[in-house]
Parts: structure tokens; C-alpha cells; sequence
């Protein structure tokens, strides 16, 4: 779209690494040739994804208005990016930031992208990841292109390979770390970049470096490949090593990662990091992407015999001289400050005070501070990433790290410089205080620009936000330290597993509407490195969710014990008791003329694919379905309770069980002429719903209903603590989508 | 037509044009948003309009944006100074008059629009006074010395003509690294309709 993109690699060349600036090269001709017709349209989307380029919501050429599915005419025509993907679509960049360290130039260029390829936004992501949206793919070589020349590369952003090797921000400065684990993590990502061995992934696979196992920075139990940095004494002399585990995950079913050494010398971790990737491209799932990540594989095979596959996958490598030879510089690495350690000041205004409390964090290094740049929803404007830079240009040696929570550090303040600082913060709109509080909620994009989601995630933060903000001091203080995180989907990209209060996205029927909800998600741990994950309770109407908040943080507040966290209150709580707490928000309006819960936070239309007049509305018809599904709820709720009581086999059955109730409804739907036997009930399901795609979610596909088949499958098997536990979330998801599902049938789409 | 010359020095394309808003100190965008998607279920001719951005929650940022495929519309607080900006993205033929005149009437009647809204009660108004345009493309138009010599002619020329003849002040953006901005100040308010017309 820009008229300066035929001159950017003219203008770089010279400036951008030789080997990026070829692989734009190539990226740009892939795209030209796909222009002419000459690449499929689903490898470009395979290659562009590679490089960072993602789909956005409405890239399939249409976009309900409210009222009506409207055609979007976009001036390619029938040109794609990938299957069902249209070219002129505007889309999403991932940028990759290893370890989420930045430089003020690298503020500056990426404030610089974000005005003229973007909306002037650049957003920070869960992952340390900058993204920028609408950006028009025949721009994205450009934009590479200045990313390149800042040292900055998209490669495999997105895609079936390593995603962005992320790493504790604190690492280096961090009072409880075993040692500095940043040189490891970023020696680890430009291993893995590109690297032969992982171009052959069934799904992707994200690294996370941490430099100790208390605190969440590093989140190394719901990574793919979590590395703990610890030492132990050999001879006399103190060694380092990397506790790692492999196997974890969130996503829809959220799983522990298992550990697979207790310490992995230094020199060991990329070539074991190469033995996993073997083994994952080799034996991991290809065609079934709902089974393909790596927790699969090794949940199937046992970590015992996955880590006999690895090792022997070591013994076979050729030796490669990478391996080590970062290894004595990252033994030394240290960053350094730019001013000398100082004295906080005793004094200063309310807002500078508040402001100390949430947002600054001591160094291991007396005299230093971390300050913590909160973004209101991960999202920073250019002029702002300029004003950050000279900031850290005037305070640091430019130690700047994205975080995980979606903000940014700025490390090495001296403590007497906080005055100052804070002034040049407030001035330019980034001195809100809150850092890591229950006012700072983590989102993903939600339905504002992902074509997964369900619910407005974003809309509902900012509303959580808003609410929270202007009374966070007077919260309790208990409160105050609490997380919130929220999710457009099941998919987790907004971490609501590892959230003291979790919200995910999901559609529920509301007198004869579609109604957009978020399951609550309760009692999971974000401390530990997010080391357990919370409970779906109940789902509750989106306009609902600031009451549950309201109510939770209440209770909590009035009835904790000494010393009792959120997940402890949760679990001597218990399910029934939360439950009852919440299930009168989960009721349609007492009003039937009230059209409050029928549209989401943030977008005014009305939500859903539905085209049905307000004279229709008779809404308190409850169809057999639904009352069904309700019960199939009903059911998996006793799993719930069942689990956390200790009955393992019996939530197990009980889970399964309530998949059966909900797949028998929808299959009522067409013949009454079922019975209890399971066997018939799957089969009658494949038959009329599965096989005939009516189940299946436009973008997951036939995911949920796999989790059917394979609780049948294994139905005969005794169950323990964790296939329980997974049996208890797929059931939700498959009970979620049977809801989708009879939405769907019931209600008439208009065109 | 502009200068042939001129135009091989610094071609103005990916103008943008904003329009300084009155009054704007409790300015409330939610109401923007319903209206915004008004917009996009009418369609208006010659132009695509796809989706929503709200960023109302960013201090001193882009607002509430209207994504288009050919430009982008907002109600926008950069620098904390509300206005109506029309953003073009995709490029233009003709000569760098022709592009700002583009821009300069695709903001002024977004802006009339949002004036003449009755959901938004008459609280977006144009102060009358204060436009700023940019370039967004900082590789056609860095901001520095050389590119505000070569265009200044131009930017008079099209203050003059806007204005009608009134007196006007013109100004630069000082920070490099920000993109090339002219802020166009007429000694005289004027109204949404008159610019317009002054464009013909």
C-alpha cells in the first residue's frame, strides 16, 4: 500500500544483517508470486505466518454489521493469503522480542511502524512479542525490512515452529535468582531460529527461561520447554544448571509441564533443546492439530519414555560448536548501570507514592530500582515508545524488557532518580501506578481483532479496568494484589488458567438471543511459575462479569483467613458455595425488553450471527435441548466438585458423562430414537454431527468432538488426578461448543 | 496542478489531515463508537470501511479509529489535542494539490458528519481555526530541513486557498524523528462548510 515500499531496501541496504535482508528478499518474491497465481494459497499462509504476518477477524471477506452479514468488497477480489483469507485483509504482525529486551532505537523504530503501517498502537503481547494491527500484507517487507535494520527479526513469529524464547525480566537484577538467565535464553533463540531441526512441527513450540521457581516471571510450567536456572556445588566450586521442564501448556485443556532433568549443565541445554525438537518433528502429531502440541506427544507416551527418546536423539547429533561457545561469555555477562545508585526519596506527592509502591521493584543491586511502565491493555502509542526511549536514554543504558503482563521495565533506575523519573513518566501518560495489581489486567485481543474470538476480552478489561481503577486504593489490601486475566476464547492466550480470577469467552442462548458469556475461571496460580491452574465455575453474561468480580473480591476480603491466598480462599470456599454465590448473574434479565446482556462490552451491535426482531423475543420457550444442556452442565459441575473432594474415578466418570448428556441432546435434535447405551450415543453423534461438519466450529473445526471420541476410548481406563482434571476441561469445551453448536441450528443466519 | 519540479523532490502521498476540535477537554468518545459502525453499515461510495479500533483507554492516542481499506478515520488525541483525522493509506494519482485537497475534504466532511450527528449532541465541533497535516510515510517525507523548503510553497499555497486569502500562520513539527507535520492556523475561524467549499 505505501509508495515508499519499492525503496526500502535500497535505502537499508548495507544496514540490515545480510542474512534477514535476503530472507525479505525471498518473502517478497513469494509474495509477488503469489499475486501471479504461482504459490498455493496455503503454502503463502504457512510462509507468511513464519514470518510474523497473522490473519485478523473479518479476513474472510465478511463481518456481521449487527443486522446483517455484509460482503466485504476488497479491491483484489477473489485474491487470497491463505484459505479463506483475503489478500487485502488487513492483518496482524507479530514482531519477536527473545527475552523481551529492547534498546531505546528499537523503541523508536517500532513507534515508527506503528504510525504508518499500523493504527499508531503497538500492543505487547503475553509472550514479550510486540504486535502491531491492519497492516496490509504487501507493507509487511518493509516493515520487516526497518525491524532488520534495528536488529529486530519476525521470523517465526507465528507458525508451526519456535515462537519467541522468553525469559523472566527481572533476570540479571532479580533479588531471589539463582543467576542472570538471559544470556542462556537469547543464545538459545538464535540456536533455534531457522534451525534445520524445527521446520517440521506439527504445531508450534514456545521456550521460557526463569531464574528461580517462586515467583511467575518466567512461567516455565505451562511452556513447551521451561528452563529454571539453579546451582548446585560440584568440587568444591558453584556450577550452573537449568531445572527443565518440558510439556506444559495452556491453550484449550491446560497442562503441568513435567520436568525432565533437574539440571542441565549450561553446555547441554541447546543440544537438548535440538534432541527435543527431533523428537517432536519425528513422532509428534501432523494431522490432527487439537493433538499436535508437545504436552500430547509426551502425555501419550509417558515423560519417562519421552526422555529416553530425547537422550537417545543426543547421542546422535553431530557436534555443533554453537553449543558452548556462548557459554563463557553468558557466565560473565552482566548489564550495567548508566547512573549511580542512589537513595529513594522519603517524600513526594500521593500519585508519586502510589506510584512507588506498585511500580518500583528492588534490585538485587543496593541503590537500584526496576520501574514497571504500566500499558493500559498491553497497548503503547508511538509518541509514547519515543518518549520512552529518551527516558531510558536519560536514566539507563537502555535496559529495557517487555514483560509477560504486558508492560514494559525499565531496569537500573537509581533510586534517587525516582522523582525525576516519575516526572517524565506522568508527563507522557505512562506514570499510571497499579503494576501487577488487580487494576493491571492481562487480555488478549479478543473479537476486537482475532478471528478466534468469542467474546470482546479487550472490551471487558477495559471496563474491569476503569471500574477497578478508580477505587484501587481504597481496596482492600489483599485485593489489591490479586490477578485478573481475561480471554476472548478457550485458547488462553490472555493466561486465564494462571489468574487468581480468570475469564474466558464463551456464547450462551438467552431467551432465544445469542449472548455473549466468559466461563469464570477460579483459584489459579500466577506465583510459582504459574504452577496450578483454576477451575471453571460458571459461565455468566459478559455485562455480568464486573458483579463476579465485585462479589469474589468481597467475600474474599470480609472472610480470609490469616495469611490465606485467593486460590486457598477459592478451595475451602469450594465449587457449590461459589456456585451459589454467582448463579443468579448467570440468569437472562429480569426485563425481556432490557437489550443490555445481548450486545458485548465496547461494540454496540447486537452480538451474534442473529437477525431477529425484539417481537420474537418470547423468550422464556426453553427448548428440551437446552434443558439438556443445562443439565450436561449440572453434571460436569459434580465432576468439578467430585475432583476437588479427592474422588478422582468418579469425576472422571461423571465428566465423561456429561459429554454423553450434552451430545445426546444434540442428537434429540433430529432423532428421539436414542438410548442411554454410549456406544449409540457417539455413534448417533459422528453420524449426524461430526461427520456432517454441523458440530464443527468455524475456525476449531472438529477439535471438541475428538474430545468425545476419546473420552470413549478411554472410558474403560481408571482415571488419576491429571486425566481427570483434563477430562473435567475438555468436557467444558465440549459442552461449550454444543451450546455453539444448537445456537447455530437454532437460530436463523441472515445473509 | 502542482510543481512538476516539487513533485520530484517531495511527493505528498499518505496524507493525513486533522482538524483541531473545540471545547474538547471532557470530550466523550464512547458514543463515537455506534456511530462509527453506522458508517460501516452504509458503506459510503468509493471507499471500503472495515472495522473499529477503540483506544479511548491510551492517554494522549489515537482515540477511536475507523479502519478503511483506502483510509482511516478517527477521532484522535495525539499530542493531547483532539481533532477529526482522516488518514490516507492507500496512494493517489495526480499531483501533490490533488492529494491534499483529497485528504483535506475527506476530513472535513467526516467532520460535518460527526457535527451533524445527532447521537453525539453537537459535542464534536471543528474549532475553526487549527489544521494539521502530516505525511505518513517518513521515507517520501522525512521531517527535516530539506523536505519543509521543497513543500512549503505547496502548503502555503493550499493554506491560501483554504483560508481564502485570510491571514494564516504555517509551522513545522520540530522533532525529526516524528513524522513531517505542517500546523496551518487562519487568523479567522471558519466553518466546516466553508472549508469545503473553499476546496470547490
Amino acid at each position: 500500500m505505501k509508495v515508499s515500499n519499492a525503496n526500502w531496501a535500497e535505502k537499508l541496504a548495507g544496514k540490515m544483517p545480510e542474512h534477514l535482508a535476503r530472507e525479505i528478499d525471498i518473502f517478497e518474491t513469494e509474495l509477488t508470486l503469489r499475486k501471479q497465481g504461482k504459490v498455493d494459497e496455503r503454502v503463502i499462509a504457512e510462509t507468511r505466518l513464519r514470518r510474523g504476518v497473522y490473519g485478523q477477524r473479518y479476513d474472510n471477506g465478511q463481518r456481521h454489521n449487527g443486522k446483517a452479514v455484509q460482503s466485504v468488497a476488497y479491491p483484489s477480489g477473489s485474491l487470497t493469503k491463505g484459505p479463506n483469507t483475503m489478500w487485502d485483509a488487513p492483518g496482524m504482525q507479530r514482531i519477536k522480542i527473545p527475552a523481551g529486551g529492547l534498546d531505546a532505537g528499537q523503541l523508536e523504530t517500532l513507534a515508527d511502524l506503528a504510525e504508518e503501517y499500523s493504527d499508531g498502537i503497538a500492543h505487547v503481547t503475553t509472550r514479550q512479542d510486540f504486535q502491531l494491527h491492519y497492516v496490509h500484507i504487501e507493507d509487511t517487507p518493509s516493515l520487516m525490512r526497518r525491524l532488520a535494520a534495528a536488529q529486530i527479526t519476525t521470523r517465526e513469529a507465528c507458525g508451526n515452529s519456535v515462537r519467541n524464547v522468553t525469559a523472566c525480566p527481572y533476570a540479571g537484577v532479580c533479588p531471589d535468582q539463582a543467576f542472570d538467565v538471559t544470556p542462556y535464553s537469547k543464545a538459545m533463540s538464535k540456536f533455534l531460529l531457522g534451525h534445520p531441526d524445527c521446520q517440521n512441527f506439527g504445531r508450534k513450540f514456545k521456550p521460557s527461561f526463569s531464574g528461580c521457581s517462586q515467583h511467575a516471571c518466567g512461567l516455565a510450567s505451562m511452556h513447551d520447554l521451561g528452563l529454571i536456572g539453579v546451582t548446585r556445588i560440584e568440587d568444591g566450586k558453584e556450577k550452573r544448571g537449568f531445572e527443565t521442564y518440558v510439556g506444559g501448556g495452556l491453550g484449550a485443556v491446560p497442562y503441568q509441564a513435567k520436568l525432565f532433568d533437574a539440571f542441565v549443565p549450561p553446555e547441554e541445554i541447546l543440544p537438548l533443546a535440538q534432541s527435543i525438537a527431533r523428537v517432536f518433528a519425528a513422532r509428534g502429531e501432523k494431522k490432527n492439530r487439537s493433538r499436535a502440541r508437545i504436552k500430547f506427544l509426551i502425555q501419550d507416551l509417558g515423560i519417562e519414555k519421552f526422555r529416553e527418546l530425547v537422550l537417545e536423539e543426543r547421542k546422535t547429533l553431530p557436534h555443533d560448536p554453537r553449543w558452548t561457545e556462548f557459554v563463557a561469555e553468558a557466565e560473565t555477562f552482566e548489564e550495567t548501570p548508566l547512573r549511580p545508585a542512589g537513595k529513594a526519596p522519603l517524600l513526594g506527592t500521593e500519585a508519586f507514592q502510589r506510584w512507588v509502591k506498585t511500580n518500583t521493584r528492588a534490585q538485587r543491586q543496593e541503590g537500584y530500582v526496576v520501574v514497571t511502565i504500566t500499558l493500559p491493555l498491553g497497548d503503547i502509542t508511538a509518541n509514547q515508545l519515543r518518549s520512552l526511549a529518551d527516558i531510558a536514554r536519560r536514566f539507563t543504558n537502555e535496559t529495557i524488557r517487555a514483560t509477560v503482563e504486558q508492560n514494559i521495565v525499565l531496569r537500573w533506575i537509581s533510586q534517587a532518580d525516582l522523582t525525576e523519573m516519575h516526572k517524565a513518566l506522568d508527563a507522557v501518560g505512562l506514570a499510571d501506578p497499579g503494576a501487577g495489581t488487580i487494576v493491571d489486567v492481562v487480555t488478549c485481543p479478543g473479537t476486537d481483532t482475532c478471528k478466534l474470538g468469542i467474546s470482546s476480552s479487550r472490551g471487558l478489561s477495559a471496563e474491569l479496568r476503569k471500574r477497578l481503577g478508580e477505587k484501587s486504593f481504597q481496596l482492600d489490601e489483599s485485593v489489591q494484589g490479586l490477578h485478573i486475566k481475561v480471554s476472548g476464547c478457550f485458547n488462553s492466550c490472555g493466561q486465564h488458567h494462571v489468574a487468581d480470577m480468570g475469564f474466558y469467552g464463551v456464547s450462551r442462548k438467552m431467551s432465544g438471543y445469542a449472548v455473549p458469556h466468559f466461563q469464570v475461571v477460579l483459584g489459579g496460580e500466577w506465583e510459582q511459575n504459574g504452577q496450578s491452574y483454576g477451575l471453571p465455575v460458571i459461565a455468566v453474561p459478559s455485562k455480568n462479569i464486573p458483579e463476579v468480580v465485585s462479589r469474589l473480591t468481597g467475600r474474599y476480603a470480609a472472610s480470609r483467613r490469616q495469611g490465606e491466598s485467593f486460590k486457598d480462599f477459592i478451595k475451602r470456599t469450594g465449587k457449590v458455595e461459589l456456585k451459589r454465590m454467582l448463579e443468579d448473574l448467570a440468569r437472562p434479565p429480569a426485563d425481556p425488553s432490557d437489550r443490555t446482556y445481548f450486545s458485548d462490552w465496547g461494540d454496540p451491535r447486537e452480538y451474534g450471527l442473529l437477525d431477529m426482531g425484539v417481537g420474537e423475543c418470547a423468550g422464556e420457550v426453553i427448548s428440551p435441548v437446552e434443558f439438556d444442556l443445562m443439565a450436561a452442565e449440572r453434571e460436569l459441575f459434580e465432576a468439578q466438585v467430585a475432583w476437588e473432594g479427592g474422588q478422582v474415578e468418579q469425576a472422571g466418570v461423571t465428566a465423561y458423562q456429561s459429554m454423553l448428556r450434552a451430545a445426546k441432546a444434540l442428537v434429540k435434535i433430529e432423532t428421539q430414537s436414542v438410548s442411554d447405551d454410549p456406544g449409540q450415543i457417539v455413534r448417533e453423534f459422528r453420524a449426524r454431527f461430526y461427520d456432517t461438519q454441523k458440530f464443527f466450529d468455524p475456525f476449531a473445526g472438529g477439535k471438541f468432538a475428538q474430545y468425545l471420541f476419546t473420552a470413549q476410548e478411554k472410558s474403560s481406563e481408571p482415571a488419576t488426578q491429571d486425566s481427570a482434571r483434563y477430562l473435567i476441561d475438555e468436557a467444558q469445551l465440549f459442552i461449550d461448543a454444543a451450546h455453539s453448536c444448537y445456537n447455530r441450528i437454532a437460530t436463523p443466519v441472515s445473509a | 496542478m502542482g510543481n512538476p519540479v516539487m513533485q520530484q523532490q517531495t511527493e505528498l502521498q499518505h496524507v493525513n489531515v486533522k482538524l483541531i476540535l473545540q471545547n474538547h477537554a471532557d470530550a466523550d468518545l464512547e458514543p463515537l463508537i455506534p456511530v462509527f459502525h453506522q458508517w460501516i453499515q452504509d458503506q459510503p461510495p468509493g471507499e471500503l470501511l472495515l472495522d473499529i479500533a477503540d483506544y479511548q483507554h491510551v492517554p494522549a492516542g489515537p482515540g477511536v479509529v475507523l479502519i478503511g481499506h483506502e483510509g482511516d478515520y478517527s477521532v484522535d488525541n495525539t499530542d493531547n489535542r483532539l481533532g477529526v483525522r482522516y488518514n490516507r493509506k492507500a496512494p493517489l494519482d495526480g499531483s501533490n494539490e490533488d492529494r491534499l485537497k483529497q485528504a483535506a475534504r475527506a476530513a472535513l466532511t467526516a467532520c460535518r458528519r460527526l457535527e451533524e450527528e445527532p447521537r453525539l449532541g453537537g459535542k464534536l465541533r471543528f474549532g475553526g481555526q487549527e489544521i494539521e497535516i502530516f505525511i505518513n510515510d517518513r521515507l517520501l517525507a522525512p521531517n527535516s530541513d530539506a523536505t519543509r523548503e521543497a513543500a512549503d510553497s505547496e502548503f502555503r499555497a493550499f493554506a491560501r486557498k483554504l483560508f481564502r486569502g485570510t491571514d494564516y500562520s504555517v509551522t513545522y513539527e520540530s522533532d525529526p524523528r516524528k513524522l513531517f507535520k505542517v500546523f496551518l492556523k487562519s487568523a479567522q475561524p471558519f466553518s466546516v462548510a466553508a472549508l469545503l467549499e473553499s476546496l470547490g
